[in-house]
C-alpha cells in the first residue's frame, strides 16, 4: 500500500472558526447568534433541510426555505417553533453583521446550503447535498467560498452510487418477471419516496403504486407543490372491509417496514431497499433486502471530492458520517480539513 | 462473466431454496458450454486454480490506493474481494467486451506465475463492479452464495430432468468443465463411465420408525443393528484410488487420509459409520466434528482424534454390483470379507439379536451409550436401493432427553420468517451456590438454542409473546420476561468450554410450549448436570 504524509494537522485554525464553531448544540454562528441545524430546542437556528435530524422542532425562531417550513409544520404541528421566517434561494438576509444567503443543496424539495459571510470571509455550510440530477428538488448550486462545511455520510472511496433512472428500472423489471410477488420497496419518506416515484414515472411505469401510510402526507404535499406523483394509492382496507390482493403491485413503506409485521398482509413479498448503503452487500444483507437498489440523496464519495475542490476552499469542516476517510483524503490532496464531531445526525435509513 | 455475477447476485439476495434452484437451473439450461461448466465447478468442486490471491491483490491495490483508505473501506466492508470490487478505478470503456468466465478460467490455468498480476489486472479492468467481485470470488474459492454442492446438483437434476442420484452416481466420473455430463443431460452422448475412477454410489437412507409401522413388521423379517453416532460414509476404493463420501456425496477423503491409506489395494465399495474411536471406545461426536469441513489434518489431529470406520454393508467386491442382492446376503458376504481382509482402522458394525420387539425394546430404552443413537431395523430380503425408498429399513432413534426450560432471548428469523421472532434462546435455573451466592434474585444461564419444532400456528402466538414481554432489543434480538416454559427434547447433553453453562445440547428442538406451566417451576443446571 501507498503510505501518506501525515495529513497536514492545520496548526493555524482557519479565522472563520472564531465566529463559526461547534457548540454542544450544533454549529453557531457567534455575531449573529443563531445555530444551523441544531440538535436541541435554541433560540435562533437557520435549518438547511426538512430531516428530522436536520430539522427538530421546539426553536424560538426559524430561518428556512419555505418549503422546509412547510415540511416541519406538517411534520410536527404548526407551532412546532417560535417564529418562522422564509428564506427564498437567492434571497440574502443580515443579522448583526452576517450575511445569510440561502441556495439549494440538490438533497430533497427545500434543502439548502446556508453561505455565511462576515469580516469578508465565506463559509458555505451544505447541509446535505448531492450533485446528481433530482427531478424532485432544485440542483446544487456551487458557491465559491473559504471555508467548505460538507457533510460525510458516504465518505469511503468504496461508495459509489448507481445512476438512479437504472436502478429504477431493475426494479421495474424485477415486478414485471414476477407477477405473482408484492414487491414491497423500503424509502424513506422524505425526498426518497417522491424521487423514486417519479423515477419510476420517468421509465416507464404506469401502474398505481400503493403507499403506506407514514408516506401519504408528505407525498401528498409534493403533489400539491406541482409534482407528479402519478397513480398511486394509500394501503388499507378497502371499503368492504376486505383485503386486497397485491400480487404484481408495487408497494412503498419505510425501510423498517420491510421485516415487520406489516409486510405480512402481502403473498411472497420481495423486498427492495433504495438507499446508499445498499452498496455494501453486509448492509443488504442486514436488511434482508433481495433487491438492493443504490440510490442516494446524498454525494457519494466522487461527488465529494470533485464538491470540494469546485469550491476552492481553503479549508475544509466536516460535520457528519466518516469524517475519518474524508479528513485523511482531503490531507492527501493538501487541503486543510477538520472534523466538528457534530452529534444527533443520523442518515441511517437514507 | 455478467451473466455468472449476476447469477452470484441474485443467489446472494435470496434466502428461499425454492427460488435459489430455480435461478441456477435456470442459469444451467440457458447458459452455452463450457461456462455452465465452470460455473457449476466454481459453486461444488472447486476451480483447479490456486493463485496467492491476498498477495497479488495488495501488490495491484498498493499503485492506486491509499493504504489508510483500503483500511478504513476493508473495516467498513468486512470482506476483501468486495471492497476491491468497489475500489478498483472504474477503467471499462466503451466496446470493452467483458471476457467469459471460460475465457477467464483458461487463462488463468494457463498464465504463468510471474505474469498471473498482470493478467488479473486487465481483467478486473474489463469488469463492472459486480464482475469484479464475481471473479473474485471465483479465484479465491468458494463464492458463499449459500449454495452448498449438493444443491446445484439438485439444480442440475432439476433443469434436465434426472434424478439427483443420476447426477451424483456419475458426478465423480466427470471433471470441470463438465463437457461429458451436459452432453449427456442434453441427449447429446451417453451417460459418463468412470472406469477406473471410484464414484459415489446413492446412499441407502432409513424412514424413522412410527406407531403404525410395528402392526405390519415381523421380528423374523428384520436384523437389528445399532445406529452409531457419527457420519454416514461410503468408501469407495478401486485398484489405484481411494474415496470417502459423505452421504451426500461430497469427497471427504483429505480430510481422512488414514482411513485412505488403510484401503490401498482393496477393491470395494463400503457403507459406514465415521466416527472417532480411541481405546475401542466411540468419542462424543463433538470429537468428530473436530476432524471435519477441513482440506488438511495435521498430525496432532490425526493423534487426538483417530479416525475409525464401522462398517454397515458392502456393496461392490471386486467389481461385482452386490446392491440387487437381499441384505441378508450382502451381511454375509461382508463379514467374509471383513474377516479376509480386515483392513485397519474398520470394523464391523455388530447386529443385535433378539427374538421378539418386547425384548428389542427392552435393549433399546436401555442403552444411553457414548457413540450410540439408537438402532437400525433392516429387513432382511431387501437390496440395496438408492434414496429412501418406503418399507426397507427404519430408525429408532433413542427416546429424546428433555428438560423444562424457560424463554430468555429471541431473534428475528430470515427469508419468510424475517418478520417473527422465530429463533429461541431459553435457559435452566441456576441452583448452585457458586452461582448465585452474591444475589438473592434466581438466575438463569442460557443452555441451547432452537427454532423448531412448532407449528405457524404456534409461531404467532410466540411472536406476539416476545413482543409483549420485550424487556430490551439489541438489534434484531430481544430478551424477553422470564415467563414462558419450553418442554426442550434434544438428543444428548455434552460438556463444552464454549457456553456459558458449560454444556451444549445437541438438535435442541421444541417439543412443546408449556403455556401452562409456572416459570419458577422449570428445570434447573443441577438437572442438566444429571444427564452428563
Ligand atoms: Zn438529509
Ligand atoms: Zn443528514
Amino acid at each position: 500500500m501507498q503510505t501518506s504524509p501525515k495529513s497536514p494537522q492545520s496548526s493555524k485554525a482557519h479565522p472563520a472558526g472564531r465566529w463559526l464553531y461547534p457548540r454542544p448544540e450544533g454549529l453557531f454562528c457567534e455575531p449573529g447568534g443563531f445555530y444551523v441545524d441544531p440538535n436541541k430546542p435554541v433560540d435562533k437556528a437557520v435549518i438547511t433541510h426538512g430531516h428530522a435530524d436536520h430539522a427538530r422542532r421546539g426553536h424560538g425562531a426559524v430561518l428556512a426555505t419555505p418549503e422546509t417550513i412547510a415540511i416541519m409544520k406538517l411534520r410536527y404541528g404548526e407551532d412546532c417553533a417560535g417564529v418562522f421566517q422564509h428564506i427564498d434561494y437567492g434571497q440574502t438576509v443580515s443579522v448583526n453583521g452576517v450575511n445569510i444567503r440561502i441556495v439549494p443543496a440538490g438533497h430533497i424539495l427545500g434543502s439548502a446550503q446556508v453561505v455565511l459571510e462576515h469580516n469578508a470571509t465565506r463559509v458555505v455550510v451544505s447541509g446535505d447535498y448531492k450533485r446528481v440530477f433530482d427531478p424532485t428538488c432544485e440542483p446544487f448550486e456551487l458557491v465559491p467560498c473559504d471555508v467548505f462545511v460538507t457533510e460525510a455520510t458516504f465518505a469511503l472511496p468504496v461508495f459509489r452510487h448507481e445512476p438512479a433512472v437504472k436502478e429504477a428500472r431493475r426494479l421495474i423489471e424485477s415486478v414485471r418477471q414476477q407477477p405473482e410477488r408484492t414487491h414491497m420497496l423500503g424509502v424513506y419518506g422524505l425526498g426518497k419516496c417522491q424521487r423514486m416515484i417519479a423515477l419510476l414515472r420517468q421509465a416507464g411505469f404506469e401502474e398505481t403504486i400503493h403507499l403506506h401510510g407514514a408516506l401519504v402526507e408528505l407525498t401528498q404535499f409534493y403533489e400539491q407543490r406541482g409534482f407528479t406523483m402519478g397513480s398511486w394509492r394509500p394501503i388499507g382496507k378497502d371499503s368492504s372491509g376486505q383485503r386486497q390482493d397485491y400480487a404484481g403491485q408495487l408497494v412503498m413503506c419505510p425501510p423498517s417496514a420491510i421485516s415487520d409485521r406489516w409486510s405480512r398482509r402481502f403473498p411472497d413479498p420481495a423486498t427492495a431497499f433504495a438507499s446508499g448503503w445498499m452498496r455494501v452487500r453486509g448492509r443488504a444483507r442486514q436488511y434482508g433486502v433481495e433487491l438492493p437498489l443504490i440510490v442516494s440523496d446524498h454525494a457519494d464519495w466522487p461527488e465529494l471530492i470533485a464538491t470540494i475542490k469546485e469550491t476552492g476552499a481553503e479549508e475544509v469542516w466536516v460535520t457528519h458520517g466518516r469524517e475519518d476517510a474524508l479528513v485523511h483524503q482531503l490531507g492527501l490532496m493538501g487541503i486543510p480539513a477538520r472534523a466538528l464531531a457534530l452529534v444527533g445526525f443520523d442518515d441511517e435509513g437514507e | 462473466m455478467q451473466r455468472f455475477a449476476n447469477l452470484l447476485d441474485n443467489l446472494a439476495n435470496t434466502q428461499s431454496r425454492k427460488r435459489k434452484l430455480a435461478l441456477l437451473a435456470d442459469y444451467l439450461l440457458n447458459t452455452m458450454d463450457p461456462d455452465r461448466g465452470w460455473t457449476l465447478a466454481a459453486l461444488t468442486d472447486g476451480l483447479p486454480i490456486s493463485l496467492p490471491l491476498r498477495r497479488i491483490l495488495h501488490d495491484l491495490l498498493s499503485d492506486t490506493v491509499d493504504a489508510e483508505l483500503y483500511r478504513l473501506s476493508r473495516d467498513y466492508v468486512g470482506d476483501t474481494a468486495e471492497t476491491v470490487s468497489l475500489l478498483w478505478p472504474e477503467r471499462q470503456s466503451e466496446g470493452d467486451e467483458p471476457p467469459t468466465i471460460s475465457a477467464l478460467v483458461v487463462a488463468f490455468k494457463t498464465t504463468p506465475k510471474e505474469r498471473i498480476p498482470d493478467l488479473l489486472a486487465r481483467a478486473l479492468d474489463r469488469l463492472d463492479i459486480s464482475g469484479r467481485f464475481a471473479l473474485l470470488k471465483l479465484l479465491g474459492g468458494a463464492p458463499r452464495v449459500g449454495v452448498s454442492a449438493r444443491l446445484a446438483k439438485t439444480a442440475l437434476a432439476q433443469a434436465f430432468n434426472h434424478e439427483v442420484s443420476d447426477i451424483e452416481e456419475v458426478w465423480h466420473a466427470v471433471d470441470p468443465p463438465y463437457h461429458d455430463l451436459f452432453a449427456w443431460l442434453t441427449g447429446k452422448g451417453d451417460k459418463p463411465d468412470p472406469g477406473n475412477r471410484p464414484t459415489f454410489r446413492p446412499m441407502m437412507l432409513a424412514h424413522p420408525i412410527q406407531d403404525e409401522d410395528w402392526p405390519r413388521l415381523e421380528p423374523n423379517d428384520l436384523t437389528a443393528e445399532w445406529k452409531w453416532d457419527g457420519i454416514r460414509v461410503q468408501i469407495a476404493a478401486t485398484a489405484c484410488e481411494m474415496r470417502l463420501f459423505s452421504r451426500t456425496g461430497d469427497d471427504i477423503s483429505k480430510a481422512f487420509p488414514e482411513i485412505a491409506s488403510a484401503f490401498i489395494r482393496h477393491h470395494c465399495v463400503l457403507d459406514g459409520e465415521l466416527l472417532v474411536v480411541r481405546n475401542a471406545e466411540v468419542a462424543p461426536f463433538n470429537d468428530l466434528q473436530q476432524r471435519l469441513n477441513r482440506k488438511t489434518v495435521s498430525p496432532r489431529q490425526l493423534r487426538e482424534f483417530p479416525a475409525h470406520v464401522r462398517v454397515y454393508d458392502l456393496l461392490f467386491e471386486d467389481g461385482e454390483d452386490l446392491r440387487p442382492l437381499p441384505f441378508e446376503e450382502r451381511r454375509a458376504r461382508l463379514e467374509a470379507w471383513h474377516a479376509r481382509n480386515s483392513p485397519p482402522l474398520t470394523d464391523l458394525s455388530q447386529t443385535v439379536a433378539f427374538t421378539d420387539f418386547a425384548e428389542l425394546s427392552q435393549i433399546w430404552s436401555g442403552t444411553r451409550k457414548d457413540g450410540i443413537e439408537g438402532l437400525m431395523l433392516k429387513r432382511k430380503s431387501s437390496p440395496y436401493l438408492a434414496g429412501r425408498p418406503k418399507g426397507h429399513w427404519w430408525k429408532w432413534k433413542r427416546a429424546p432427553l428433555t428438560l423444562d426450560c424457560v424463554l430468555m432471548y429471541a431473534q428475528r428469523g430470515s427469508g419468510k420468517r424475517s418478520s417473527y421472532y422465530s429463533d429461541y434462546t431459553f435457559g435452566v435455573w441456576i441452583d448452585d451456590s457458586s452461582a448465585s451466592a452474591d444475589t438473592s434474585e434466581p438466575q438463569l444461564v442460557p443452555v441451547g438454542k432452537a427454532y423448531s419444532g412448532f407449528t405457524d400456528e404456534d409461531l404467532l402466538k410466540l411472536d406476539r409473546f416476545v413482543r409483549n414481554n420485550t424487556i430490551e432489543r439489541f438489534g434484531p434480538v430481544r430478551s424477553v420476561a422470564p415467563k414462558l416454559v419450553f418442554e426442550v427434547a434434544f438428543d444428548d447433553v455434552q460438556i463444552s468450554s464454549r457456553h456459558k453453562s458449560g454444556v451444549a445440547m445437541r438438535f435442541p428442538r421444541i417439543a412443546r410450549i408449556r403455556w401452562d406451566k409456572p416459570a419458577n417451576e422449570a428445570d434447573t443446571m443441577s438437572a442438566v448436570r444429571a444427564l452428563l
